[in-house]
């Protein structure tokens, strides 16, 4: 079954960058969906925060306050959506997905915003795929859902702001973080540190976390290069730790792991976006080079949360034919600190010999570290090793192969973006018959809200 | 200047099996491969070694091909996912039944033994057909690979055996001299060029790019046993002016099912055309319903060599070039991959005078002299 | 305390809270989620639908990112192991 339903303005991602483009886009008069592929609005900072079900009494949590306001818009937002293909044409077509059923959506616009966020970087090291070593926001986000790790031994390690922070919410949780562990020296998180005075809320953030970790160890310059597994299971029970001179066995029940953040370009990509090293290329009024097409958030750079709402009102501002000089030169003030976040995160170069030979780079297909190093670039390694062939399409193994093997990841998007049943792809598009939008089931409707 | 016996251009398949070929002689072999190995068509298809029937030439070569596969398979690596599953031609109403017993007396005449099965038979074979179906034709020699590993495989044994490979492209080869966009020239006594429906490098040769779209879903073990193709392929494969699908399916070692097909003149970037993917994609699930809930991880496309006689190109380039160095392995269509052991063998034959095991007259390129001068039809 | 309901894990009825993600299920059920294609037991990384560790039967169709769905009272999850 396919439904066709048409907008002024179609955002794609309900995070903080894409709530507040729709928002301000439908403020101005437009018709704005939303879609996003998890169940809630909120993306990934926003992840299942309890605040957002149960706004407190006095001041609600960011996320409800824009939530309130995207319900009061009159923006549709439209959750469990995975966007697996769309054109420049004025078409993206979406799977939406119960635990029962499936069927295709196509939202037909006039302007297209792109907010679709980052993922983690992982790094692998012998031992990554055991169970019990997750992500750092994986871990987070699993938490959120419900898994409970209380009473768990918890070390966090890899790179980036994330670390302390998740590290708080795990000790929130009745977790014990027995370690707090970042890559980058403190020679380089000492200018970010600093910075962080010319941004006073990310300074008190930063504070409030130290304080609830004060029986966590926080170390700079160490790296986690093996997961040992227990004896007689295939569960984690140590983690090896170095600093690049020394290195030590630390015992812990879960692993979190990241090296911070990749830019979700593919869609971008698949539309004949002009990307910009990683990024996708936007002006200040963050125009992507395709006409009518805007991106917002992380994949234009990893500036913080601040800055992709800022971008989020320019790009819906620029939707109705409108800016404002005041947030321009805010969200320039912002580059600053992604600039600075760029410099204190970079990964060091230790950091490529982490896989041994027999450490398996490509999860999804089980391909070694030995058996891709024995090409020169993606397209020979993918056809002769399977690597990045699997269902996660090398959103995993394809930022490793970039830091450890300098491999360029290939251009041609393709849909399915994302593995979506045969028969989302054999559908016809639908017609223009008209369904009206109210009566779209799983729609997060604004109008009970209000 | 570097010198060789011969320089192979192209390493798809059809080039890596002829410079293996050729390494097995003792000659000193080049191979032009353009940068990516089997990167072209061998890497885009399907992968079945398959006796087909669309005329005796083409039934002649496939089936001489795949007796050279039988023999191959015990070499190839575990990668080569070489699979004996066998295709079974669907038949879907009465008309294509009529083709069963003709094409089961057929095969016979060319020592390929098939069976007759009936519709309880065939729903028995392949539960996950629809039912309804009528019946069909299992060909149990046939089988499957996957190409980019095997083509590697050829060309680590002509490795092995003493060959180079070039990994640029060739900007011009003729008259004894292949010139690499890097500047480089290398010289042979002959030059192959086994470039699929890239052949530029010889103007005079009347290949048309027909565009093929593939899809390949997650791992499902067991939902699909043999190769399956709908009696309707020929009529699709064959038809030059129109585009077409055909239902057509492969159980890949993974467990993964590979799903075509479709044929286009005329089309020829590279993009996904959404139409002809549902299209392509309607017609597998017509014959497979339960396909329509598997998920889908990928599709691509692919660009297949055509010739006007949809027969290949096997042999000196004589008729279509006064260069004496020139032979030609090329227009395989949808059959480079069954016919490139065939493929070698014959051109060898040629180049050293041997008697070949089949009759190579209906593959010479120079029968498409004729066409030259034709607008295509 | 939070609404529970039960689901099928394996065979095994499992009882957690509502708005519990089934990756969240598996993992308080101790279950590893599925077998690598060279058979080691794997569970889920991202927990964001992106890296696909997470994939089970759920309800009888295969490759479910299990972190993205649910559970909902009386559903089944298999792991195919």
């Amino acid at each position: 079954m396919s439904q066709d339903i048409s907008s002024d303005v179609l955002v794609i991602g309900a995070g903080p960058a894409g709530i507040a483009a729709a928002t301000i886009a439908a403020e101005q008069g437009l018709k704005v969906i939303v879609l996003d592929d998890n169940r809630q609005p909120g993306g990934q900072i926003w992840r299942n925060l309890s605040t957002a079900h149960h706004p407190s009494t006095s001041k609600r949590h960011p996320k409800q306050q824009a939530l309130d306001r995207l319900y009061r818009s009159g923006a549709q937002l439209l959750t469990r959506r995975v966007v697996f293909n769309a054109s420049a044409s004025g078409f993206a077509e979406a799977l939406h997905e119960t635990a029962t059923d499936s069927n295709v959506e196509t939202f037909r616009f006039q302007q297209l915003i792109l907010a679709t966020g980052a993922r983690e970087r992982f790094l692998p090291f012998p031992g990554w795929t055991l169970p019990g070593v997750f992500g750092v926001g994986g871990l987070q986000a699993l938490t959120r859902a419900g898994y409970p790790v209380a009473g768990k031994h918890i070390a966090v390690t890899g790179t980036g702001p994330l670390l302390l922070a998740v590290a708080a919410h795990l000790v929130a949780a009745g977790a014990t973080v027995t370690t707090v562990a970042e890559q980058a020296p403190m020679l380089k998180l000492a200018p970010f540190a600093a910075s962080l005075w010319r941004q006073p809320a990310k300074l008190v953030q930063g504070a409030r976390y130290r304080t609830k970790l004060r029986s966590a160890t926080y170390r700079t310059g160490c790296w986690v290069v093996k997961a040992i597994a227990s004896p007689d299971s295939h569960t984690l029970s140590a983690i090896h730790m170095t600093d690049g001179t020394r290195t030590w066995t630390e015992p812990c029940d879960l692993l979190a792991c990241g090296y911070y953040l990749v830019p979700n370009t593919e869609l971008a990509q698949l539309l004949g976006c002009a990307l910009r090293g990683s990024f996708v290329q936007t002006d200040a009024h963050q125009r992507t080079s395709i006409l009518g097409i805007f991106c917002v958030g992380e994949p234009t750079g990893i500036a913080g949360l601040e800055a992709a709402i800022m971008q989020g009102k320019i790009a819906g501002l620029a939707c109705a034919g409108k800016s404002t000089p005041k947030l321009l030169r805010r969200v320039m003030k912002q580059q600053v600190f992604a600039k600075n976040l760029e410099y204190a995160f970079a990964l060091r170069q230790e950091l490529r010999s982490l896989p041994k030979q027999d450490t398996i780079v490509c999860r999804c297909e089980d391909v070694t570290f030995a058996a891709m190093q024995a090409y020169h670039g993606w397209t020979d390694a993918k056809l002769q090793t399977r690597c990045g062939m699997g269902p996660c399409q090398g959103r995993v193994c394809g930022p490793a192969a970039e830091f450890l093997l300098g491999w360029k990841p290939p251009i041609s998007m393709r849909q399915p973006l994302y593995p979506v049943p045969l028969r989302a792809l054999s559908s016809p598009l639908a017609s223009t018959s008209k369904v009206a939008i109210n009566k779209i089931e799983g729609i997060e409707s604004t109008k009970e809200r209000i | 200047m570097k010198s060789f016996d011969i320089l192979v251009v192209g390493a798809g398949i059809v080039g890596s099996a002829v410079a293996r070929e050729c390494a097995l002689l003792g000659w000193q072999v080049g191979v032009v491969s353009g940068g990516t190995l089997a990167g072209s068509a061998t890497a885009a298809g399907m992968g079945h070694v398959v006796v087909m029937d669309d005329s005796p030439a083409q039934l002649a070569l496939t089936a001489y091909s795949q007796s050279l596969w039988h023999q191959l398979a015990a070499h190839l690596p575990k990668s080569a996912e070489y699979e004996g599953c066998g295709t079974i031609w669907v038949a879907a109403d009465d008309e294509d039944m009529v083709q069963v017993p003709a094409k089961h007396a057929l095969y016979a005449r060319f020592g390929i033994e098939t069976n007759i099965l009936s519709a309880a038979q065939l729903a028995h074979a392949e539960p996950n057909l629809r039912r309804g179906l009528i019946g069909g034709l299992l060909v149990p020699a046939d089988g499957i690979v996957y190409p980019p590993a095997v083509a590697s495989y050829f060309l680590a044994e002509a490795t092995r055996l003493g060959a180079e490979i070039f990994p640029a492209r060739a900007v011009s080869a003729a008259h004894g001299e292949v010139r690499l966009n890097t500047g480089a020239v290398l010289a042979a006594d002959r030059i192959v060029l086994a470039v699929g429906a890239d052949c530029k490098l010889l103007p005079a040769l009347p290949i048309q790019r027909r565009k093929g779209h593939l899809a390949i879903t997650d791992r499902y073990p067991g939902f699909v046993r043999h190769q399956l193709v709908e009696l309707g392929y020929l009529k699709s494969a064959h038809t030059l002016t129109e585009d077409s699908v055909a239902f057509n399916i492969q159980p890949r070692q993974t467990g993964q099912l590979l799903i075509g097909s479709s044929r286009q003149y005329g089309s020829t970037g590279p993009e996904i055309e959404p139409e002809m993917l549902r299209r392509m994609l309607d017609r597998a699930i017509e014959y497979m319903p339960s396909l329509d809930n598997l998920s889908s991880l990928r599709t691509w496309t692919g660009f297949r060599a055509a010739t006007p006689d949809k027969l290949p190109c096997i042999g000196s380039a004589s008729g279509l070039s006064d260069d004496a160095t020139l032979w030609l392995a090329t227009g395989f269509e949808g059959l480079g991959i069954t016919n490139a052991p065939g493929a070698a063998r014959l051109l060898v034959a040629a180049m050293t005078a041997q008697t070949p095991a089949i009759d190579v007259t209906p593959y010479l390129p120079a029968r498409m002299k004729a066409q030259v001068s034709m607008p295509y039809a | 305390m939070p609404e529970t309901l039960a689901l099928k894990i394996n065979g095994q009825l499992v009882e957690v809270p509502s708005g519990t993600s089934v990756a969240a299920a598996l993992l308080i059920a101790s279950q590893p989620f599925r077998l690598s294609v060279i058979g080691e037991p794997r569970a889920a990384l991202c927990g964001m639908g992106i890296c696909f560790e997470c994939r089970a039967v759920v309800n009888g169709r295969a490759h479910r990112r299990t972190c993205q769905l649910f559970c909902e009272a009386g559903m089944t999850v298999e792991t195919n192991l």
